[in-house]
C-alpha cells in the first residue's frame, strides 16, 4: 500500500518523504489493522499515530482513509478542524505560545507573532533544521505569570517581545556548549 | 398533492404552494427574487449559512431564513421590509469583506450570483464599511486532475460540498480548516484514482454560484483568451 502511494507521488514530494517519514510510515501500515475499519474510530486512529510519532504525516491521513474507508478530503477536514493535531514533526525544542485568555489579555498575540518572525516559521510549523517549531496553546494553568509560552518543558514567565529574542538566543548558547563539550569529551576519549 | 395545497401571502401576493415545501424555492418560483447563496433545489436540511435569504413572517419573533421555513396555511411573509433589507445587506458585507472581488479576470464575470445579488442589496463588491481580511491562502489550487479552486473568491457556502456528498462516492471535497481559516479542499486528490470519476462530473463546478470552483480544461481556455485580449 505504501509503495503504491509514494508511487503516485511526483518526484519532488517523493523525494520529500525521507527515510524517517518512510519509517514511520512503514509502522503505520503495521498498526492500522489493529483498529476496526470504521469511519467512528477516524479519531481514535489520527490521535494514536500522532501520539506514537508525534505528528500525521501527509501520506498517513490517505491510509487512514483507505482504512475506514472514507475518502482523503473528510479525513484531512477532520485532521484540520482539530488544533491537537500536527502535521509537521515537532522540533527538538518546541515552543508553545499560551493564547488563553489571561495571556491574550497581555499580548500573547504579538509574542506568538514575534516568534513567527525570529523563527521564520508559522504557527503550527517546524523550521528547516528541525530545531524549533512554534505553536498555540488554549493556556497552560499558570494565568498569574501571562504572558506566558512554554519553552520545552520550561515555563517562561511574563514574556515580553524584547524576551523573545533571549529565550532564543539561550536555546543558542545551550546547544553550542553542549556540541563543545561533545568535542571535548570525543577529543579526551582518543 | 392537490389536496395539501396551502395559501400564504408574500408581499401582498396570494400562492398556492405544497405545504411542508421550504419558502425560499416556492418564492423563486412564483417569480419573487430572494438572493441566496447556499440553498439548492432539492435540499433536505439547507445549511441556511449564507444568512442572504432573511424573510418576516407574522407571529414569528425574529427574521427567519427562508430556505428552511416550512410552508403552512395562511403564512404572511415579508421579503422586502427596510429592516430585512438592513440585514441582508450586512450579510453580503460580511461575505465580500473577505473575498477578493478582482471581477475582470473572473471566469464568473457576468454569470456571478454575487454580482447579481451586489446590484440587487445596491452593494459594492468591495466594502469599505468593514476591513477587508485577506485570507492566507495562495490564488489558486489546482492539485486536482480535473479541477481548479480559487480560494480568496470562495463564498464558503457549500454547495460544491453538498453535490459531491449526494454521489455514490462523493465527498471527494470537503471543508478543512475552521474559523476564518475554513477552506474548501481537495487535499490528497492527486494521489486518489477516484479523482479520475471527475473528469465526467464536475457538478461541484457547476453549482459553485461565483467562479471559486471551476473546470480545468474551461479555466485554461479561459485564461488564454485573457493573455490575447
Amino acid at each position: 500500500m505504501l509503495d503504491q502511494l509514494l508511487a503516485a507521488l511526483n518526484a519532488t514530494e517523493r523525494a520529500a518523504v525521507d527515510e524517517e517519514e518512510y519509517n514511520i510510515l512503514q509502522a503505520i501500515v503495521e498498526e492500522l489493522p489493529a483498529f476496526p475499519a470504521e469511519v467512528s474510530q477516524l479519531l481514535p486512529i489520527l490521535q494514536s499515530i500522532q501520539k506514537k510519532h508525534g505528528y500525521l504525516p501527509r501520506l498517513a491521513l490517505n491510509m487512514v482513509a483507505s482504512h475506514v474507508r472514507t475518502t482523503i478530503a473528510k479525513v484531512y477536514g477532520i485532521a484540520t478542524f482539530y488544533n491537537q493535531f500536527r502535521f509537521n514533526p515537532p522540533g527538538r525544542n518546541p515552543i508553545k505560545v499560551c493564547l488563553g485568555t489571561a495571556c491574550h489579555v497581555k499580548g500573547g498575540e504579538i509574542l506568538l507573532e514575534n516568534f513567527e518572525r525570529r523563527l521564520e516559521i508559522k504557527e503550527g510549523e517546524t523550521s528547516a533544521d528541525r530545531e524549533y517549531s512554534l505553536e498555540r496553546v488554549a493556556c497552560i494553568g499558570c494565568c498569574a505569570l501571562a504572558p506566558a509560552v512554554v519553552v520545552g518543558e520550561k515555563v517562561e514567565a511574563y514574556v515580553t517581545p524584547s524576551k523573545v529574542e533571549g529565550i532564543i538566543t539561550e536555546i543558542e548558547v545551550r546547544k553550542e556548549m553542549a556540541a563543545r563539550e561533545q568535542v571535548k569529551n570525543d577529543a579526551a576519549n582518543e | 398533492m392537490s389536496d395539501n395545497l396551502v395559501t400564504i401571502t408574500v408581499d401582498e401576493q396570494k400562492i398556492t404552494a405544497p405545504a411542508g415545501a421550504f419558502l425560499l424555492p416556492v418564492c423563486l418560483e412564483n417569480d419573487i427574487y430572494i438572493p441566496h447563496l447556499c440553498f439548492l433545489e432539492g435540499m433536505d436540511d439547507p445549511p441556511a449559512s449564507c444568512r442572504l435569504c432573511l424573510v418576516e413572517i407574522a407571529g414569528e419573533s425574529g427574521p427567519v431564513a427562508s430556505c428552511r421555513y416550512r410552508v403552512r396555511e395562511g403564512l404572511e411573509v415579508k421579503t422586502n421590509s427596510d429592516e430585512i433589507l438592513r440585514l441582508r445587506q450586512l450579510a453580503f458585507r460580511l461575505l465580500v469583506s473577505t473575498n477578493d472581488g478582482s471581477c475582470r479576470t473572473c471566469i464568473a464575470n457576468h454569470s456571478c450570483d454575487l454580482q447579481k445579488i451586489a446590484k440587487y442589496l445596491h452593494q459594492p463588491l468591495k466594502t469599505k464599511r468593514l476591513r477587508h481580511i485577506d485570507r492566507d491562502y495562495p490564488a489558486l489550487i489546482d492539485n486536482h486532475p480535473f479541477l481548479v479552486y480559487e480560494p480568496k473568491k470562495c463564498v464558503l457556502c457549500g454547495r460544491c460540498v453538498y453535490v459531491c456528498g449526494q454521489l455514490e462516492k462523493g465527498y471527494k471535497l470537503d471543508f478543512a480548516q475552521r474559523g476564518m481559516d475554513s477552506i474548501v479542499s481537495l487535499f490528497g486528490s492527486e494521489l486518489d484514482p477516484a479523482s479520475l470519476e471527475c473528469e465526467t462530473c464536475l457538478a461541484c463546478a457547476g453549482v459553485c454560484p461565483v467562479g471559486a470552483m471551476s473546470s480545468k480544461k474551461k479555466w485554461r481556455s479561459f485564461i488564454a483568451e485573457l493573455g490575447l485580449n
